[in-house]
């Protein structure tokens, strides 16, 4: 169902000229809405209705529709995100090591659940699939940064390294 | 336009360059041009243990001892022994550095690359000799039984370089097919070569690529997928970033094979430097003409085109995969028609999987006869696997099919670390199944892992030792299922949920016996009943557990234990008054001030309060607080 997310959009014209840009210079390629969303949430860092409604009324497609696409997909994310976002990497190979209780730990330590967004703006949490850095399980990203073989205790000497 | 004499010329102004990188021993002439050739791997585990700091100390040393001339720094895809990374291999010699730091990097140029003397202390240990001589990496456990075939490339070749590509023979197979080969040589010699689907179901390839190319259309399209959504498993990626070139030649073949002259890689978009490799490799290859229009001077012409997938797994689903391609939601749809008569956008369509596409130049150059020389009656050639969980040397190895997965635990992933005992191992991720410590010694093909309740998937194999729960690791199994299940169809959105929610009842200590014959009957339910593979397959984890380890289930219903303490509602901490000295130190770290008692005197957890987080046993350094 939709929520009204909490925080008001504020895209800019620039921003919507850069998505209108690119989805004319692909309208006629086949399938081109999923790399029009893909764009759409480099451009913006998630999908508000907002950027749905630009999307469905350039490509001539009824809204009902993007937003189907956009609630599908894993990646594409409705709520915007942290300033730094952190993934816990909960694939089979980290999840056998332990990676439970890191996402525990960090949900602990910032107060929030998976897949929340700390209320000054600094962390959102999420879980991912994996990686592909099975070698260093229990793995996580801050960004795109990768933290492997991780202790419970390296936790709060992580996040620090973010606070300023 | 490209010739095959210009391909040739290219080939042989590299050839001597790359020849010296495939001799590990080191006993093959370095006619290279250069005196060392020093090859850092750049795959994604590497990348994540800081091997992009490793170079910059090597560009930086090198410089700064005007070595320019004499050495070349390689960044290659993987090499396989993620667990030991940043690695990086010198030849002439092939030595092999692990865990290399950008540190050490002054004493290796200085020692090694100017005076001669490999460092030994940073090599990997394995590698050096007690008297002190270094052997080949191929002599070490994790290298001596595998047979590299699809991942020949990775950790050879430069893999944003495509002379280097060619100078190992690629794009020769292409220009062979063009000109010497009907479409029927192709699909027989693939026939012959017994080449199975690697992606999952194993259906042999060549009889797909007839259907296709029996199909009469004005438009026919190739796939690639490289969604690779098993969690635990990264033999697609390493290849793509490794060796990007032979996945796109082999697309091109069965371009020409079936009539197409498009392809589609669908590729995660959570796989950056893969996404980035196929990107550079697509353009070399459309700039020298090894794609593009009447490649070799021939009428054959053929693009390929990458598209982004968005995180769903059950876009590994062919048609879900399709109609993701198609910018839709990756919902599966029945089957017939298949999709080599309807497929992508309702035209005829090949899909295969990156690593089968791997196999196809060599059978191509060497010939089926070889591929089918290797392996088992009914699963040839090789299989890439993801060794990962309870395992020393976590990686990626790739065998001959028919290897035990003894000699993969023991011998070449170097057993479960810790003193632990092996209980057992997972294929095939969510849809696979586990295979216990009593059929350690089966040989691993499709029929063998079948016969066992388990399949052989995309590869990810993961080791569990006695510390992990079977009901837990069933739970976890399903939780991903029921997350990733595209819910179009009633049995596998409804079922999945139902029978997570069973399993939950039984992990939370609320389990009857008459929940186990429920649980049964609904995994055959949705096994017989689903739309597409996700829900078919999503209880053979449960099916597999209950199948070996039904003891366990037994044990967390009747008993309300678990044997393994894992499941959290079912296991309690204690503190042993006889060890506990009374430093405080668990109940000052007890979350939830559960744990009491006086200094020097022993303490006490109340039941009630702990939440069963283990901070106490973590932090009590007398091994005094344990798990029941």
């Amino acid at each position: 169902m939709y929520k009204e997310p909490a925080v008001p959009f504020k895209g800019t014209k620039e921003q919507e000229q850069e998505l209108l840009t690119f989805i004319d210079a692909n309208k006629d390629e086949d399938g081109v809405l999923m790399p029009a969303l893909q764009k759409a949430q480099e451009i913006y860092g998630y999908l508000p209705i907002e950027v749905q409604t630009m999307i469905a009324k350039a490509l001539d497609i009824p809204l009902s529709e993007v937003y189907g696409v956009a609630t599908f997909y894993s990646q594409f994310s409705l709520n915007p995100k942290g300033e730094h976002r952190i993934s816990v990497c909960l694939g089979t190979a980290c999840y056998v090591k332990g990676a439970d209780k890191i996402l525990e730990g960090i949900e602990a330590r910032l107060g929030i659940k998976c897949g929340e967004c700390t209320s000054d703006g600094k962390f959102s949490l999420d879980s991912t699939r994996c990686v592909g850095a099975c070698g260093l399980a229990p793995v996580m990203l801050v960004d795109d940064d990768v933290y492997g073989r991780l202790t419970v205790d390296m936790l709060d000497g992580i996040l620090d390294k973010y606070r300023n | 336009m490209l010739t095959i004499q210009e391909l040739e010329n290219i080939k042989k102004s590299k050839e001597k360059l790359v020849a010296v990188r495939h001799h590990r021993s080191g006993n093959v002439p370095n006619e290279s041009g250069y005196k060392y050739q020093v090859l850092v791997c750049g795959g994604t585990g590497c990348t994540s243990s800081g091997c992009k700091n490793v170079v910059a100390a090597l560009k930086e040393q090198i410089a700064k001892h005007k070595l320019e001339n004499d050495v070349k720094i390689v960044t290659t895809g993987c090499f396989g022994l993620c667990a030991l990374g940043p690695i990086m291999i010198v030849y002439p010699e092939g030595t092999f550095y692990s865990a290399v730091k950008a540190e050490t990097i002054p004493e290796i140029v200085e020692e090694h690359l100017i005076n001669g003397n490999p460092v030994r202390h940073l090599l990997y240990q394995q590698t050096v000799c007690d008297d002190g001589s270094i052997k080949s990496l191929d002599e070490t456990d994790f290298y001596k039984k595998q047979l590299r075939v699809a991942l020949r490339n990775c950790g050879v070749i430069d893999p944003e370089d495509i002379e280097e590509y060619i100078a190992t023979g690629g794009y020769s197979a292409l220009a062979k097919v063009l000109t010497e080969m009907t479409p029927d040589d192709v699909v027989q010699t693939l026939l012959d070569s017994g080449l199975r689907g690697r992606g999952g179901g194993g259906f042999p390839t060549g009889r797909k690529w007839a259907f296709a190319k029996a199909s009469v259309s004005d438009q026919k399209y190739v796939c690639c997928n490289a969604d690779e959504g098993d969690p635990g498993a990264f033999m697609d990626r390493s290849i793509l970033e490794g060796d990007p070139h032979s996945v796109l030649e082999a697309m091109a073949i069965a371009g020409y094979t079936i009539g197409a002259n498009q392809g589609y890689i669908y590729v995660r978009a959570e796989y950056p430097v893969a996404v980035k490799r196929l990107l550079i490799a697509i353009e070399q290859a459309e700039k020298l003409g090894v794609l593009g229009d009447n490649i070799f001077g021939t009428d054959f012409s053929f693009r390929i085109e990458l598209r982004l997938g968005a995180g769903a797994f059950v876009c590994g689903e062919e048609t879900a995969l399709m109609t993701s391609i198609e910018g839709h939601r990756g919902e599966p749809r029945p089957r017939p028609p298949f999709p080599a008569v309807k497929g992508l956008f309702g035209k005829p369509t090949i899909l295969n999987n990156v690593e089968t596409y791997a196999n196809i130049p060599q059978i191509i150059n060497k010939g089926a006869d070889w591929f089918a020389s290797m392996g088992t009656e009914t699963s040839k050639g090789t299989k890439v696997f993801a060794l990962g969980g309870k395992i020393t040397n976590v990686g990626l190895v790739e065998i001959p099919m028919g290897t035990t997965l003894r000699e993969i635990v023991e011998e070449i992933g170097g057993g479960v670390p810790n003193g632990k005992k092996f209980k057992a191992a997972q294929t095939g991720g969510p849809s696979g199944g586990c295979i216990p410590a009593e059929h350690i010694d089966v040989p691993i093909d499709y029929e063998n892992l079948i016969a066992l309740g388990s399949m052989m998937g995309s590869g990810g194999l993961i080791v569990m030792d006695e510390d992990n729960c079977m009901v837990d690791i069933a739970k976890f199994f399903l939780e991903f299922t029921v997350d990733e299940s595209c819910g179009k169809c009633t049995p596998c959105r409804i079922g999945t949920k139902r029978l997570y929610e069973l399993i939950d009842k039984i992990t939370s200590g609320k389990g009857e016996m008459e929940d186990l014959d429920k649980i049964k009957e609904l995994c055959a339910y949705m096994k017989s009943t689903s739309l597409c593979a996700l829900g078919q397959t999503a209880s053979n984890p449960v099916v597999s557990t209950m199948r070996y380890f039904m003891d366990e289930y037994i044990a967390h219903v009747q008993d309300k234990v678990c044997p393994a303490g894992v499941c959290k509602e079912l296991t309690s901490y204690e503190i042993i008054p006889e060890k506990c000295r009374g430093c405080t130190l668990c109940a000052r770290n007890c979350p939830v001030n559960a744990i009491s008692g006086k200094v020097k005197e022993p303490h006490v957890i109340d039941k009630e309060k702990c939440i069963k987080c283990g901070m106490c046993m973590n932090n009590c350094k007398f091994g005094a607080i344990v798990k029941k």
